[in-house]
């Protein structure tokens, strides 16, 4: 790992600051309590508490096996479907308990969409990729309204030009690049309010890499975003807010430039600075 | 050290090694295929002048040089379709159970291990218990259905096991993409996983059927005839099946007949390569589709 923070691009990195020195006015869109996360007897995560600003990107770093994909799904419930394992303390989004009894995990997957590590389309057209959210979950009337949302998507994802002529061919065929982008646009598909990113860069080239990052970004307006990176410059590139994960705790979390800058742990320096991890 | 290419003792008795290993392998699979070779040879040489329009279209007679298999093709067809129109479904659906409801439940792991057993059951067990179930309790007398009953019994064990291994080869990131869409259990299973399934689920059902239409005792534990007349007509028929038939000639005295039942065996292979191949090429399809 590099041991310096390169410094940002200049549009960036000036927009990172300005929005660093205004005061918070986004309210928070995810509250976490003191969570607990258990594989079987193993604990993986540690007393995680946080507060995700609404429209905001948060990016969690640290190193291999520090909790921060655990804790990532966590927020969409995405564990519940590995055996043995648990979950104590409390993930509040909009302020309601998103493990609360009468919750309804698919409503839940629903208004959070997640973006995987790998990218991983579904092997039918690239049309039905995206349609596919929209169909399971009924969201339109017609075939028309169908398409509309299915480009709108596409769009969204800034990959619409280079698939519009080949919509009905296999969505296996695209570069990995493409078909991370078009994972992008099936999750934003069915509009969700929040989106995951489970390192949705870390397995393209830095064109694709850049890409992405400025769609995330873009994405922000409507979105709020968190994402696992295990890139430094590229936290510090796209994100508000940074939280750092060490052996299952969430060490520090702060405006993205203060945790690059002026970070209050000693850890969190040494980590951001490549003298461990 | 410099790099050396050339022979040294280590890699000389390794290499014989090795090329011994490929010379008891060849040698073993001579003697497979040779068997098979002489086993076709020597049927079509007693069959193959029997093998007429004729042949294919008659019904059994007393007299073997006009008698004919039609009956047992149609009643071998009868049967197969209908045994996969019922295997298939109940199969797919007891894996699909197992697999992805059933997870690591003690009840689910004793079913496990008694259709594993089921698939070693003798054959003629099952024609007992379709003898008892279907012809006796369920009524359906010495007809097609039980037979295709029966002969789905028998199939179910690998429908079942081969389904599993199928939903097992799909990848997780298939089903957590569709979960993180809001997807339910139920859709992800129908919408993804199986047709990912389904070139696996084809493979085990063409190996259950092959060994179905060639099964004698379960059929004749039911009551299919070994003489009839005429070609079944509705699921209700009586019915013979193209082994029973081979065998009915074989116990015959004359020669003629005996080259009746070579003919009927040639048969039988042909039919048997037709389903196969359409097997290949529906699975076929079903990898490319999806794929660039």
């Amino acid at each position: 790992m590099t041991t310096d923070v390169r410094p940002l691009p200049p549009t960036l990195s000036t927009i990172v600051r300005a929005g660093a020195q205004a005061a918070e006015t986004a309210p928070v869109k995810i509250d976490v309590r003191d969570l607990n996360f258990y594989y079987g007897q193993k604990r993986a995560l540690d007393g995680i508490s946080m507060a995700i600003h609404a429209n905001r990107v948060t990016a969690f770093i640290g190193p291999s096996g520090c909790g921060k994909s655990t804790f990532l799904r966590t927020l969409n419930r995405m564990n519940d479907i590995i055996p043995g394992a648990r979950v104590e303390g409390a993930v509040r989004i909009d302020d309601h308990d998103a493990y609360g009894s009468g919750v309804d995990v698919v409503s839940l997957r629903r208004q959070v969409g997640m973006v995987f590590q790998k990218s991983n389309p579904f092997p039918k057209s690239i049309f039905e990729n995206v349609a596919y959210g929209l169909r399971i979950n009924n969201l339109t009337r017609s075939k028309a309204e169908m398409a509309e949302r299915v480009e709108e998507s596409l769009r969204a994802a800034a990959i619409w030009d280079e698939v519009k002529d080949r919509l009905h061919e296999s969505a296996l065929a695209l570069s990995g690049g493409q078909q991370q982008r078009l994972c992008i646009a099936r999750a934003l598909a069915i509009r969700p309010d929040i989106l995951l990113m489970d390192e949705p860069a870390s397995a393209l080239d830095p064109i694709a890499t850049q890409r992405i990052e400025e769609l995330v970004y873009d994405l922000k307006k409507a979105y709020t975003i968190v994402i696992v990176t295990h890139n430094m410059q590229q936290a510090a590139r796209v994100s508000d807010y940074t939280a750092f994960f060490w052996l299952g705790r969430l060490v520090e979390y702060g405006r993205t430039d203060r945790i690059f800058t002026a970070p209050a742990e000693k850890l969190t320096e040494d980590y951001v600075t490549g003298r461990c991890g | 050290m410099a790099v050396s290419l050339g022979p040294n003792a280590s890699s000389a008795g390794r290499r014989r090694a090795d090329l011994v290993f490929q010379a008891v392998a060849l040698v073993v699979l001579a003697v497979a295929l040779g068997a098979l070779a002489v086993l076709v040879a020597t049927v079509w040489r007693d069959g193959a002048h029997r093998l007429t329009w004729q042949f294919l279209t008659s019904f059994p007679s007393r007299r073997a040089e006009s008698a004919g298999i039609y009956h047992a093709i149609v009643g071998s067809l009868y049967v197969i379709v209908l045994t996969a129109v019922m295997a298939l479904p109940v199969g797919v659906a007891a894996a699909t159970y197992l697999e992805e409801y059933g997870g690591r439940s003690r009840l689910a792991r004793f079913i496990e291990l008694n259709i594993a057993n089921l698939a070693a059951v003798p054959s003629i067990i099952y024609g007992l218990l379709g003898l008892g179930l279907f012809v006796r309790t369920m009524a359906m007398g010495r007809s097609v259905l039980a037979g295709a009953a029966t002969l789905a019994l028998l199939a179910l064990p690998v429908v079942i096991l081969s389904t599993r291994e199928a939903l097992r080869t799909v990848p997780s990131s298939i089903r957590e993409g569709s979960y993180a869409l809001g997807a339910t259990k139920w859709q992800t299973i129908w919408y993804q996983v199986l047709p990912m399934a389904v070139p696996g689920i084809l493979t085990g059902l063409i190996l259950a059927l092959s060994r179905a239409i060639g099964e004698t005792a379960p059929l004749i534990t039911i009551g299919a005839l070994t003489y009839i007349p005429f070609a079944p007509d509705s699921v209700w028929s009586a019915f013979t099946v193209l082994p029973i038939q081979i065998f009915n000639w074989v116990s015959r005295p004359q020669a003629a007949f005996k080259d009746n039942a070579a003919a009927g065996i040639l048969v039988l292979l042909a039919l048997l390569l037709t389903m196969n191949a359409i097997a290949i090429v529906l699975r076929d399809r079903y990898q490319r589709k999806g794929r660039p």
